[in-house]
């Protein structure tokens, strides 16, 4: 079988393997972006108690690497009866990881906002919500947007780490394609890269123009 | 019944007494105008009023209401009271129109096409109508201090509080923002304003407070403040500020 065909009748597996990385990747993202909000926010604004579970929370997860992580969740979980598919487990373990790096992206954009601008809607009478939602957030968005990209972009790729427990990603796709045509690594292998770079050349992309577009004038 | 009583207000921070028993009142339509030497307590006096700093003791009224109540509801009695900042403060990603009704929609409730008309009303009362959709920073500090003082008034407050709102100001601009606050004064609108503006203070205000090392040294009509100040301090701080400012006692030059 020449390279091409093996190429041609691989794709769609490729990209059946793609989609269930994407679903990964922006899982992973999704509950980053809101557990990292709170968690962020508990820092700045909660009480010792809220701070000190934020930060220990922080503090673990930026502290284990992935790869234990998922075993953890899955293999570990297993064992004490807590049953979850390899899926699931590794939406937990990297949503709570990405919730982590997430929460000192927007803690430090959070912090730089300007305390005058709070303490004059604060005066207008807006409670603490009202605050955060109408100024800091809106603001810490917009400057943590460039660094966070990095945390779009890393979580996409770090889902093909879900590979070793099992998710058929398209990792897993690219091996099965390999086994069965009884060679090509370099050719899947390469392929892949390529789909991971033209996946996070668009995202990143489109992350900047949407930075650019949020600019406020003679800012 | 008096607007705004202050009773006996104490604020320290860490070992520096800030406020040391500061207490006046003021009736509705009336203009306080408080004067000191900075590190004074001024600010942190004006903050302790709708409880931005919370005093150690003390008490604060408003229209009756008492304000230091820790049963009261701060936040709607913050947005009876207006606050204009030395630095403007407005936020810096909402343009004009937004910064000026966001109070109005957002704290009253009152709905997007009222509270629009309603900042369109005080955007235009400070000369800034044509401004509605910039944002803070196309704007020379005068108009963006004109706006702080439209989202101020777009609460419908019973009371303003001014913070040194001309100290950032080039020189050039800060009559445009003395002339609106003049307006406001003499449309009955009652103002407590910490300034070095000995001008604006002789033209404007009922009544002086020296306040120096947290504590009142003085109060009086203008006349008597500027002309025959009681206390030897009080003569040689305003000797000091009319020859910084350039202004006399007499009026400022126009």
């Amino acid at each position: 079988m020449n390279q091409l065909t093996v190429l041609a009748n691989g794709m769609p597996l490729l990209l059946r393997g793609l989609a269930v990385t994407l679903e990964l990747g922006v899982g992973f993202i999704a509950l980053g972006l809101v557990l990292g909000l709170l968690l962020a926010s508990g820092q700045i604004y909660g009480n010792r108690l809220v701070r000190c579970f934020c930060s220990g929370f922080v503090q673990i997860f930026r502290g284990i690497p992935a790869m234990v992580l998922l075993f953890i969740f899955y293999f570990g979980l297993a064992q004490l009866n807590i049953n979850m598919s390899a899926f699931v487990a590794s939406m937990i373990a990297m949503g709570f990881r990405s919730a982590a790096y997430q929460c000192e992206v927007f803690r430090g954009a959070m912090q730089s906002i300007r305390s005058g601008q709070v303490l004059a809607v604060q005066a207008l009478g807006m409670n603490l919500l009202q605050r955060i939602r109408y100024v800091v957030l809106p603001q810490s968005l917009r400057y943590c947007l460039a660094p966070w990209s990095n945390e779009f972009a890393a979580e996409i790729k770090d889902a093909s780490l879900c590979y070793a427990i099992g998710v058929t990603e398209i990792m897993r796709q690219g091996r099965y394609i390999i086994t069965a045509t009884f060679g090509n690594a370099m050719l899947i292998y390469v392929t892949v890269a390529l789909i991971f770079l033209g996946v996070t050349f668009i995202g990143l992309w489109l992350l900047r123009r949407w930075e650019l577009s949020l600019q406020v004038p003679g800012l | 019944m008096e607007l705004l009583k202050v009773e006996d207000i104490r604020k320290a921070f860490g070992s520096l007494q800030v406020l040391d028993g500061v207490s006046f009142e003021m009736e509705k339509g009336e203009t306080k105008v408080i004067i000191g030497p900075s590190g004074t307590g001024k600010s942190t006096l004006l903050r302790c009023i709708n409880l931005l700093t919370k005093p150690d003791s003390g008490k604060v009224w408003l229209d009756g209401v008492e304000v230091t109540d820790p049963k009261a509801n701060i936040n709607h009695l913050r947005s009876a009271i207006g606050m204009v900042f030395q630095n403007f403060n407005l936020v810096t990603h909402l343009k004009v129109l937004d910064n000026v009704r966001i109070g109005p929609m957002r704290v009253k409730r009152i709905d997007k096409k009222r509270a629009t008309d309603f900042a369109l009303e005080k955007l235009t009362r400070v000369g800034l109508a044509d401004k509605v959709n910039s944002y803070p920073a196309e704007l020379s500090g005068g108009q963006q201090q004109r706006v702080s003082i439209a989202r101020a008034l777009a609460m419908e407050p019973k009371l303003i509080l001014f913070d040194e709102p001309t100290s950032a100001l080039d020189p050039e601009l800060i009559g445009e923002v003395l002339t609106v606050m003049e307006d406001l004064a003499q449309s009955g609108m009652s103002l407590v304003v910490v300034t070095h503006e000995i001008g604006f203070a002789h033209s404007v205000a009922d009544e002086i407070i020296f306040l120096e090392g947290g504590k009142i040294l003085e109060q009086s009509a203008p006349e008597k403040m500027l002309k025959e100040p009681e206390q030897e301090r009080t003569r040689s701080f305003l000797q000091k500020i009319a020859g910084l400012y350039g202004h006399s006692a007499e009026g400022r030059e126009e």
